[in-house]
């Protein structure tokens, strides 16, 4: 093997790993990032040819059992309801991910405290709110100000995505119930941006934006990242991270793109692989200094993970929405965000308007929801439901439970030989309950707006979109994983900066609370590069 | 139908490949009322055969066909395609209930390369183009219907 050595090394080129790397940059470190999956090419993205609704099932399916390329690992998902969705690439899942960018409440970071579930976290939103306006700023955000479910933040946003037909129906449907809706916050530019040219509704967000107006991170940080000089390396496979006599990280071994075993020297490693692919390759890191796995003598490393269990409302309307064009993200609603626990449970969550579905789509569903029938009525089924469709989903918060987990299997391996993970998770009676909620409000919704037909679907297989929990952050190194700055209470040297050191999952999508993390350890590690405290 | 040939490369025998065609006209039959073929047209069909490529997609469709025969060859002692437009739906829908999981596959190939045929987009009014790179015209929309959210109090819960 051959060997180098540098200041450090960053395992995953996703949403974290990525905004890690640009933050610090300006130390002019030897920054090195390596990642499984290639560098993306947006002209070879799905909505550049006729066939993109068909790839969505193939090469860009979200779920990398479906899509099987030689750069994504198996799961196996056999003992879960929820699939996981992921990307194994320069921008992780980002590269698929809708766009949706809200931050968390303030209430969001204080569950226990407020609610007597789960655990607060050991930071609050006052400390990340300046990393959330730099990760906005860096990645171009549309919304609004002055959202009243939330606190004024002055964020700089650029102009809302379009509300289009679809926005016309349900903003009449929530107003005349009442209820809170606002434009989403959503990492879309509906203008030039940062060298990036605006949305064109090109309606094919979940397959990569060939636009590049979606703000993944390789075309937010990883330009600037690489400007300001890390090295990136693709088609690097991280098996394991290495460490010393005295059990601190001394780098990793890896398998590069023709299959060769290398070897990698670091005097920092930061882990950013997300709430799988992060316990993944700690478990897979076992050594006589940490024979449980590396950074794992809580316990807890691959425990407690979270999904958004979530449900799916879709409204049949006698006006026309947006079909296949548009963004799917136009506005969320946060009527039932905060716990009222004359509901019946916990917490709660936020429903997501997804704009329309176009032809292929629209097929699919009308079939497995028994609306678009085989033989005589299919054609004029399909036409009452195509460009007449437009409904939410109920992001719902799910509370952390040790037994759902991710483990070794202990027969899967990836094609590089690399033990895969086994994902073992059970929907909570907390979860059920509030996913009916969300079905019978949103149902409501729907029917204010002038819906004639209301589909539902509890939770969405395929959804398992966020992925989080599994390397929980706290002060008691008996009870979490890292500390309230990323860093492994085990071993000095070792960060962890995904969606894996969250203590709760709110009710929202998590990127941008993901990236703001990894911009505020990226600073505490600066502060304490600065005063000579990092491995204090 | 007519009994061409399967086409060359593809691991279908030539009763799987009727049998995948007249399958497909039960799912989405052609209609004369919208001027489109059904999805057991040959090219559609051929397309069909092509994303099953990918995966075990393919393997799992071919398994399927053989169970719609053997259901078929139970029902009338002859196979699937040879049956007459009735028999053959309900023979489809006996199989669809019996085989959801690989019925579901085969309306998710069905639909998906049905719904990008020039005849069928045509007729949905759509243009012959992919989204990139014009993209489409989104009605902005009126935001005065925000105007009630912004008179509400906040609904953000206090903290500390």
């Amino acid at each position: 093997m051959s060997e180098e050595t540098v200041d450090v090394l960053i395992i995953g080129a996703g949403a974290s790993g990525a905004a890690m790397a640009w933050s610090l940059a300006d130390t002019k470190m030897h920054i090195v990032c390596l990642e499984q999956g290639g560098l993306m090419n947006p002209l070879a993205y799905p909505s550049t040819g006729r066939d993109w609704e068909a790839r969505t099932q193939s090469d860009f399916a979200t779920n990398p059992n479906v899509r099987g390329l030689p750069t994504d690992y198996p799961i196996n998902e056999d003992d879960s309801p929820i699939k996981v969705a992921n990307f194994n690439g320069v921008g992780g899942g980002t590269v698929l991910y809708a766009g949706h960018f809200p931050r968390f409440h303030p209430s969001d970071f204080r569950v226990k405290s407020l609610d007597g579930v789960a655990d607060d976290w050991p930071i609050d939103y006052n400390q990340l709110a300046p990393y959330y306006a730099e990760n906005e700023k860096m990645t171009g955000v549309a919304g609004m100000n002055g959202d009243p479910a939330y606190p004024s933040d002055n964020a700089q946003r650029l102009p809302p995505l379009p509300l289009g037909q679809s926005g016309k129906v349900l903003a009449e449907g929530f107003n005349k119930l009442g209820w809170h809706w606002w434009p989403s916050d959503t990492a879309i530019i509906t203008e030039d941006y940062d060298g990036r040219a605006g949305c064109i509704n090109l309606g094919a967000c979940g397959a990569g934006c060939a636009q590049g107006a979606k703000g993944s991170a390789d075309v937010t940080y990883w330009p600037h990242a690489q400007r300001a000089g890390v090295d990136l390396r693709t088609r690097c496979r991280v098996r394991e991270i290495t460490v010393g006599d005295d059990g601190m990280a001394t780098g990793a071994n890896y398998v590069n793109g023709k299959g060769e075993e290398k070897s990698i020297a670091a005097h920092v490693v930061i882990v950013a692989c997300n709430g799988i692919g992060t316990p993944r390759l700690l478990l897979n890191s076992k050594s006589p200094q940490h024979p449980d796995g590396l950074a794992n003598s809580s316990g807890l490393v691959g425990k407690n993970l979270m999904f958004h269990p979530y449900a799916w409302i879709q409204g049949i309307f006698e006006e026309p929405t947006d079909g296949h064009a548009g963004p799917h993200k136009l506005m969320r609603s946060q009527e039932f965000y905060e716990t009222d626990e004359s509901r019946g449970y916990k917490r709660g969550y936020t429903l997501e308007i997804q704009r329309g579905m176009p032809p292929v789509r629209t097929a699919h569903t009308g079939l497995r929801h028994g609306r678009i029938p085989w033989g005589k009525g299919h054609h004029d089924a399909f036409r009452k439901m195509y460009g007449h469709a437009t409904g939410m989903v109920a992001v719902c918060e799910d509370l952390p439970e040790e037994h759902n987990r991710v483990t070794i299997d202990p027969v899967l391996k990836d094609s590089d030989g690399i033990p895969a993970p086994k994902i073992t998770y059970t929907l909570s009676e907390n979860s059920l309950r509030m996913m009916e909620h969300g079905v019978a409000r949103a149902t409501e919704i729907l029917k204010a707006g002038g819906a004639v037909d209301v589909l539902s679907e509890t939770p969405i297989a395929y959804g398992g979109w966020h992925l989080m929990g599994t390397a929980r952050m706290g002060t008691d190194p008996s009870r979490s994983v890292v500390n309230e700055w990323g860093r492994a209470h085990d071993c000095k040297n070792l960060f962890i900066i995904d969606g894996s050191i969250f203590v709760t999952s709110a009710g929202l999508n998590p990127t941008n609370t993901i990236q703001a993390l990894a911009l505020h350890v990226a600073d505490q590690m600066k502060q304490r590069l600065a005063n000579a405290t990092l491995f204090d | 139908m007519t009994r061409e040939t399967p086409p060359a490369g593809h691991k279908l025998n030539e009763t799987e490949w009727l049998n995948l065609r007249a399958l497909a006209d039960v799912i989405v039959p052609p209609s004369a009322q919208y001027n489109v073929p059904g999805a057991g047209d040959e090219a559609i069909a051929k397309t069909i055969i092509s994303d099953a490529g990918h995966g075990d997609k393919l393997p799992r469709l071919i398994s399927g066909l053989e169970a719609l025969e053997s259901m078929a060859q139970a029902e009338h002692g002859g196979s699937f395609a040879a049956m007459d437009e009735d028999g053959r739906e309900r023979v489809a829908l006996a199989f669809r209930a019996a085989h959801p999981a690989i019925a579901a596959l085969a309306e998710q190939l069905v639909t998906q390369c049905y719904y990008r045929d020039d005849r069928v987009v045509l007729s949905l009014g759509m243009e012959l183009r992919p989204p990139m790179p014009d993209g489409y015209a989104v009605d902005e929309g009126d935001w005065s219907l925000l105007d009630q959210v912004r008179r509400r109090a906040p609904l953000h819960r206090a903290v500390d």
